[in-house]
């Protein structure tokens, strides 16, 4: 096989540990009460055109667009809209949020809920970005950017390579492999509706080679296709993130504060091309994902096909319970991962995982002077040193941050796993790219 | 021998008066005016550099001070927090003004959300940065607008004004606070307001900024202010007003009769510097810092995180008292504008 592809850059490796690969997805019934936050996506939030009392069934719009980077919300049951109100969401803060008692299971007709592969693509290139569009489908990653935005390149700028992300680089993580495995057909007409509405000629596949189950499977069904060729990437976190990914793929570098379309690339996720094949080919909304509950303690790790606005509590439960050494409930994985606050925190377009660690694994260790070992700057994917940018925005030193590229971070997580002095670097970092951020908002204003 | 002598001194010093003639000439030329009242005015201030006046230092504040006195012929909208009364007067003789004495002010922190008013139902174990902890989360009491207790205020602070009570986990201000703003400009929350002193070092205040419904947001915290309405219908001086469940004591307004005080339900009005009241047995007074228990708000080892424990805390009563009125949604998202008025 020779030398895998990876990044140029850093790395890490951390332990796998991906529990439930070898898990089937499995379908966990529709929670009794859905809640349904207002900001899934990155960007405005959507707004609400239901009220309260309404009776909604699955499919049904609930909130449409609220700004060009933002996409409508569709019910994920069928029942009654109990009310429209705060609720607890992943960000930790009470947001808006659209509540739904769940009475049956009734589906919108135009939405085929049939298992069948349609294969044939009948729409053009506009058609299948409005289909996007209106089926609310964003980045299934976790970055939740809202993906028919990326399907319509600027002015002057021409995508030539579409890459489809199974990387899955997060540790326990399981949820795109298995997909991989058991939607395998899917993706790939999904992959051919993304090359269509991007009109690019070649698509790559990305996997990293700790899935050899999933990168045989991929590999026998693009091997009639000579459009898509699936690419076997190093372990190494984080292969996922966009920019690295590129590098890996098409050896090319996205610059600083670009898009990967000025290097003529768009990266979407497998989750992503599987939503899209659900939304253009069978009319289905994006109301559900497949989300990895894991953990060393959880009695069953599992893949879960979950109605989006289920609690976690619920997934929780069908994996046997909430193990009595809980120390923290990550939404997410590890590395990127945040943790969560309540387990009425609802399942979101976003949500890849739902990680609980046992209380020795997540405590963090008493943080220790920097002793300048650069070990963090030599794991940084993106080239920058993040002792200093994580000291300047300790300090409050904005203007040095801003120019040493702190918003070049992609808060990976890489600099803090591999400090030995257990500084957290990357709360200092998120801190500063926050307040950069806004500076840098605010100057745009004046 | 001689000669060289003199020809070297007369050469040398016959330069140097050259040079010092055209030296002369030049720095009469070029002079820069500056107002002496400048240094006066400056030699007055406290020197802190603070940046309370809204001024880049002390210097440039006696500058603004010097050219409004020419300009304008008076003093407005400029103010040293930090001298107060006192030096204003200084500053005031010295331009040949007159300066209206100017009520002093005081930092306040508006939340008592402390470790038994608002027990931890998760743990925070991050930086400890304010900013970065309000980004992340709604804060280890569960309040979204409460006090996240890691002191970027105190860090703020250049007057040895401000200190974390590691009994409340909350921050207190002593009587060194200068009004100087950094503070408020510090809390991501804008729990911290600069009210009036009063007389007496007097003043009464709403210890809350939580603008949720009064269920929710006693289920967090027992002192919350859940908009009862209650100060309200007591105050004859139209003082208090209330905005999204949440009420505002006017310091313009207020009298200082205490009335408000003594309805309050769940003791979020403060009252600071008044004399004991007279008996009245069955409620305990408002601000007790619970001395007896001396945990700090991060416990430094067993407990890591996470809302595990659904903590209800004693809800029953005033929860219900307030009207669940069905609110539109928009008004209530986390906004950050304050309610001054």
């Amino acid at each position: 096989m020779g030398i895998l592809r990876t990044f140029a850059l850093g790395g890490i490796h951390p332990a796998e540990n991906k529990l439930s690969s070898n898990i089937p997805i499995e379908t966990i019934p529709v929670p009794k009460q859905a809640i349904v936050p207002l900001g899934q996506n990155l960007g405005a939030p959507s707004k609400p055109i239901v009220k309260k009392g309404d009776m909604v069934k699955v499919g049904q719009l609930l909130a449409e667009a609220g700004g060009f980077i933002s996409t409508p919300i569709h019910s994920p049951v069928s029942g009654k809209v109990f009310k429209i109100d705060n609720a607890i969401d992943s960000t930790g803060y009470k947001r808006p949020s659209i509540i739904i008692n769940v009475e049956g299971d009734e589906w919108d007709e135009s939405i085929d809920n049939t298992t069948d592969i349609v294969s044939e693509i009948t729409l053009d290139s506009k058609q299948i970005i409005e289909k996007i569009k209106n089926a609310g489908i964003v980045g299934m990653g976790g970055a939740t950017f809202p993906t028919y935005v990326k399907l319509m390149p600027p002015q002057g700028k021409v995508a030539e390579y579409l890459i489809i992300n199974g990387v899955e680089c997060e540790p326990y993580l399981t949820a795109d492999h298995r997909l991989m495995l058991e939607k395998g057909q899917e993706i790939i007409i999904g992959t051919h509706i993304l090359m269509k509405a991007l009109n690019v000629k070649k698509a790559f596949i990305g996997i990293e080679n700790n899935k050899p189950d999933a990168i045989n499977h991929m590999m026998k069904l693009v091997k009639s296709y000579d459009d898509i060729e699936v690419q076997t990437l190093k372990v190494q976190y984080p292969q996922g993130g966009e920019k690295q990914l590129i590098k890996a793929s098409v050896n090319r570098e996205v610059p600083s504060g670009k898009l990967p379309i000025e290097v003529g690339c768009v990266v979407q996720n497998v989750g992503t091309a599987f939503a899209v094949y659900e939304a253009v080919q069978k009319n289905k909304p994006l109301i559900d994902r497949i989300v990895t509950v894991t953990g060393k303690a959880i009695k069953r790790p599992s893949n879960f096909l979950t109605r989006i606005g289920t609690p976690i509590s619920q997934l929780i439960e069908a994996a046997e319970g909430l193990p009595g050494n809980t120390g923290k409930i990550i939404g997410g994985g590890p590395m990127m991962g945040k943790a969560i606050t309540s387990l009425d925190v609802p399942i979101v377009k976003g949500s890849s995982g739902v990680l609980l660690m046992k209380k020795e694994e997540s405590s963090r260790s008493i943080e220790s002077p920097c002793i300048r070992c650069s070990k963090c700057t030599y794991v940084c994917p993106m080239g920058l040193e993040p002792y200093l940018l994580s000291k300047a925005s300790k300090l409050s030193n904005f203007e040095m941050a801003e120019n040493e590229s702190i918003m070049d971070c992609i808060e990976c997580g890489s600099c803090q796993y591999a400090c030995p002095a257990s500084i957290p670097l990357l709360d200092y970092l998120r801190l500063g790219k926050l307040k950069v951020g806004q500076i840098i908002r605010n100057r745009g204003k004046n | 021998m001689d000669n060289i002598i003199i020809i070297a001194i007369s050469a040398l010093g016959g330069l140097g008066l050259i040079a010092a003639i055209i030296l002369y000439f030049i720095a009469n030329k070029f002079k820069v005016f500056e107002d002496p009242k400048i240094d006066e005015v400056e030699e007055a201030l406290p020197s802190a550099n603070c940046g309370g006046c809204g001024f880049p230092g002390c210097r440039a504040y006696a500058e603004a001070t010097v050219k409004s006195a020419k300009e304008k012929g008076n003093l407005d909208g400029l103010n040293c927090p930090v001298g107060g009364n006192e030096v204003a007067q200084v500053v005031g003789s010295i331009l040949g003004l007159e300066v209206e004495a100017k009520e002093p002010l005081i930092a306040v922190i508006r939340c008592n959300g402390s470790i038994t008013n608002s027990p931890e139902k998760v743990n925070y174990e991050g930086a400890t940065s304010c900013a970065f902890a309000h980004a992340l989360y709604s804060g280890e009491g569960g309040c979204q607008y409460g006090c996240l207790g890691l002191g970027d205020c105190v860090d703020a602070c250049d007057f040895d004004a401000i200190h974390m009570n590691p009994d409340t986990g909350l921050p207190e201000v002593n009587d060194k606070c200068t009004a100087c703003n950094a503070c408020v400009i510090a809390c991501p929350r804008d729990i911290i307001e600069l009210r009036k002193r009063g007389p007496k070092d007097k003043r009464i205040f709403v210890s809350c900024i939580n603008k949720e419904k009064g269920a929710p947001a006693k289920k967090n915290c027992a002192v919350a202010c859940i908009g009862c309405g209650k100060c309200d219908k007591v105050c004859k001086f139209d003082a208090i007003t209330i905005t999204s469940f949440l009420a505002y004591i006017d310091f313009s307004k207020c009298t200082l009769c205490r009335k408000c005080v003594e309805v309050c339900p769940t003791n979020a009005i403060h009252e600071i510097n008044f004399k004991p009241r007279k008996p009245k047995p069955e409620k305990p007074k408002i601000d007790a810092p619970s001395s007896e228990k001396s945990i700090s708000r991060k416990p430094a080892t067993d407990s890591t995180s996470v809302a595990v424990n659904e903590k209800t805390s004693a809800t029953k009563d005033i929860g219900k008292k307030a009207k669940e009125s069905d609110n539109v949604i928009a008004d209530k998202q986390i906004d950050k504008t304050d309610n001054k008025e």
